[in-house]
C-alpha cells in the first residue's frame, strides 16, 4: 500500500469527498483579497474554511482507518492528480465574482442534500461530520443563490455574466450524480447514500432560484466525467502543484 | 475670540480623561486627525490581507492553512470596525477607500515588503502583529471613544495572532537545518522594518505634540518602540535567532535593550510610495475593487427592484 493512499473501501469513499471539499476550499482561498466588496472577502474566507474543515475531518478520519504514517496531511498534500477524486467541478478555475458563485451555487445544492441524507448513515463519525458540513452547507446555499438572483436579476452586465458563468460550469453538474460499485457498496452497508437519488430534488431547487434570478436554464448536453477515477481537467495539477510545493520541497519536516 | 460651550465641555473631557463621542462638539483638527489615523489603519488591515493571502495556497499543513485563512478573515473584520469608527466622524469607507486608491491616505509601509517564505507568516505575525499590538493597546485609552473601543476587540484577536505566529516559528526552530536557515533569514528581512513601524523617531514627528496633548496619542512613538525591543529581543534568543543589528547591546544601568541606527531613507523611500511592493499592493486593491464594480452596481439595482416591488404590493 502506497504510504500515502488508503485502500479500505469506506476510506476511499470519505477520501472522496474530502478531496470534494479540499479543492473547493483551495479555490475560494484563492479569490480571498480579490472579492467585490470586504463583506464578500470575509464570507468568502468563511466558505473556504468549512470546506477546508469538512475535507480535514473527513481525511483524518480516512487515515484513522489506513496503515500507519497516513495522516489527512500526507492525504492532502501527497498524492498526485492522478489519485485524487474531487469531482471535476470544484477544480475549475474562476475568472470573477459570477464564476466563484456559480461554481459554488451548483456545489452547495449538491452538498446541501448529500450532508442531509449522510446524516443519517449508519457510520456514527460520518454521521456527526455530516450534521455539522450540514448546517455551513445550508448556509453556503443561502449565500451563493441570494447572489446568483441578485446578479442574475440585477444590472443587463450582471444577467449577462451570470448567465454565462451558469451555462459555464454546467457540464460539471451531471458529475455530481454518478454512482459506481463504491457507491452501491457503501449503500449497501448503510454508509453511504446514492447520489442519483438526489437529482431530482437538486434539478428543482436549482431550477427555481435559476427563475427567481430571471436566468435561462443551461442546456448543454454534454457532460463531463472522470474526476471520482482521477481522470481530471487540466487545471487540477497547476491546483496541487501550488498547494503541496512547501510539503514537496521540503519533504518529512514538521511545520 | 470666545470660547464656545462646545469648546469648553471637549476640554474638560480630555481633561478628565473621558471619552469624545461621535456628538461632541471637537475640533477639525481632532476630527482631521482622528479620520487620517483611523483610515490608515484601517487601509493597513485590508491592505495586510495581501502578504499573507500570498500564503494562504502554499500553506504547508491543513491546520496551518485553516488559521492562516481565519487571520487574514480577522484582518477584513478588523478593517470593517475601523471603517465603521471612521465614519462616525462624517467620512464614508467609500471615500476613504478612493483616498487610499488615489495615494492620498496611507497604509502601514509594513506591507510594502514581500513576504518571501512560509516563515513570513510567523514573523508577520509574531513581529508585526506583535508591534502592531503595542501600539495599539496604548491605543486603547484613545480619547476617542468609537476608537478606543474598536482598539479593545482589535488587540484580543491580534495577541492571538502574535501567539500563532510565534507558533510557527517554534515549529521551524526545532525543524531541521533548513528550516532554522527560513526562520533566520525571515527575522533578517523583517526585523527593521518591523521597528519603523513606530513612526519616525519623537523629534522628527510632526504630528506627535498635539496628538499627545489631546490625548489620541498616550504614548511617544519612541517609547513605544523601545517597549517593543525589550520585550522581542529575548524572544528571538528563545527561538535560538539574532536579530540583524551589531550594535544590539543590553544595557544594565537602565534595563533596556539599545539598538543601532535606524535606517529613515528607507522608511521615508517607501512612505514616499518607492518601497519593494507600493505599487503591487494598490495595484491589487484597485483591481480587486474595479473588478467588482459589476457586482455593486448589480446589487444595488436589484436592491431598487425590490424596493419597487415593495412599494407597488403596499
Amino acid at each position: 500500500m502506497s504510504p500515502v493512499t488508503t485502500t479500505a473501501p469506506l476510506a476511499t469513499y470519505l477520501v472522496r469527498h474530502a478531496d470534494d471539499n479540499l479543492i473547493i476550499g483551495q479555490r475560494l482561498a484563492e479569490y480571498i483579497s480579490e472579492a467585490p466588496e470586504l463583506e464578500e472577502d470575509l464570507a468568502i474566507g468563511n466558505l473556504s474554511l468549512d470546506h477546508i474543515g469538512v475535507a480535514m475531518h473527513l481525511y483524518q478520519y480516512a487515515a484513522s482507518l489506513g496503515g500507519a504514517g497516513i495522516t489527512a496531511d500526507t492525504l492532502a498534500f501527497l498524492r498526485t492528480e492522478r489519485e485524487f477524486s474531487n469531482v471535476l467541478l470544484v477544480e475549475q478555475p474562476h475568472v470573477g465574482f459570477g464564476d466563484v458563485i456559480a461554481r459554488q451555487f451548483f456545489f452547495a445544492a449538491y452538498q446541501t442534500l448529500l450532508w442531509e441524507a449522510l446524516v443519517s448513515s449508519c457510520d456514527e463519525t460520518l454521521s456527526g461530520i455530516a450534521a455539522k458540513a450540514l448546517k455551513e452547507a445550508t448556509y453556503h446555499l443561502r449565500h451563493a443563490s441570494g447572489w446568483v438572483v441578485r446578479l442574475g436579476d440585477g444590472t443587463d452586465e450582471s444577467h449577462t455574466r451570470m448567465q454565462a458563468a451558469v451555462d459555464g460550469f454546467w457540464r460539471f453538474t451531471g458529475e455530481l450524480f454518478e454512482s459506481d460499485a463504491l457507491v452501491d457498496e457503501m449503500v449497501l452497508a448503510g454508509i453511504g447514500v446514492d447520489p442519483a437519488r438526489l437529482q431530482t430534488t437538486w434539478e428543482t431547487r436549482v431550477s427555481t432560484v435559476l427563475s427567481e434570478a430571471t436566468l435561462t436554464h443551461p442546456s448543454d448536453p454534454y457532460q463531463a466525467t472522470g474526476g471520482r477515477t482521477g481522470m481530471h481537467t487540466e487545471h487540477l495539477g497547476y491546483l496541487l502543484a501550488e498547494m503541496q510545493w512547501m510539503q514537496r520541497t521540503f519533504p518529512n519536516m514538521e511545520w | 475670540m470666545q470660547t464656545t460651550a462646545g469648546e469648553i465641555r471637549f476640554q474638560e473631557l480630555i481633561d478628565a480623561d473621558e471619552k469624545v463621542e461621535p456628538r461632541d462638539w471637537m475640533p477639525d483638527g481632532y476630527r482631521k486627525t482622528l479620520i487620517r489615523q483611523i483610515a490608515q489603519h484601517a487601509h493597513s488591515e485590508v491592505i495586510g490581507m495581501q502578504p499573507e493571502a500570498n500564503w494562504i495556497t502554499r500553506a504547508p499543513t491543513l491546520q496551518r492553512k485553516m488559521t492562516l485563512i481565519a487571520k487574514v478573515q480577522d484582518e477584513a473584520g478588523h478593517g470593517l470596525y475601523l471603517y465603521s469608527a471612521a465614519e462616525t466622524l462624517g467620512i464614508s469607507r467609500d471615500e476613504m477607500q478612493q483616498l487610499l486608491h488615489d495615494g492620498k491616505q496611507k497604509y502601514s509601509s509594513i506591507f510594502n515588503y514581500p513576504t518571501l517564505s512560509w516563515a513570513d507568516m510567523g514573523t508577520i505575525g509574531w513581529l508585526v502583529d506583535g508591534a502592531a499590538i503595542v501600539n495599539q493597546i496604548a491605543l486603547q485609552r484613545t480619547s476617542y471613544g468609537p476608537y478606543a473601543r474598536a482598539m479593545v476587540k482589535i488587540c484580543k484577536e491580534e495577541s492571538f495572532h502574535a501567539r500563532q505566529g510565534y507558533s510557527i516559528l517554534l515549529a521551524l526552530s526545532r525543524g531541521t537545518e533548513e528550516q532554522r536557515a527560513m526562520l533566520q533569514d525571515s527575522i533578517d528581512r523583517w526585523w527593521w522594518p518591523a521597528l519603523m513601524m513606530f513612526g519616525p523617531h519623537d523629534s522628527d514627528s510632526a504630528n506627535t505634540p498635539q496628538s499627545i496633548e489631546w490625548k489620541i496619542k498616550r504614548v511617544t512613538n519612541d517609547e513605544l518602540r523601545q517597549l517593543y525591543i525589550d520585550q522581542t529581543v529575548p524572544q528571538a534568543h528563545y527561538l535560538g535567532c539574532t536579530v540583524p543589528d551589531p550594535d544590539l547591546r543590553f544595557d544594565v544601568d537602565t534595563g533596556h535593550w539599545s539598538i543601532g541606527l535606524i535606517d529613515w531613507d528607507e522608511f521615508w523611500d517607501t512612505v514616499k510610495g518607492n518601497g519593494r511592493l507600493n505599487r503591487e499592493r494598490i495595484t491589487h486593491k484597485v483591481k480587486a475593487w474595479d473588478d467588482g464594480a459589476w457586482v455593486r452596481e448589480a446589487a444595488t439595482a436589484y436592491a431598487h427592484k425590490q424596493r419597487t416591488e415593495l412599494e407597488k404590493t403596499a
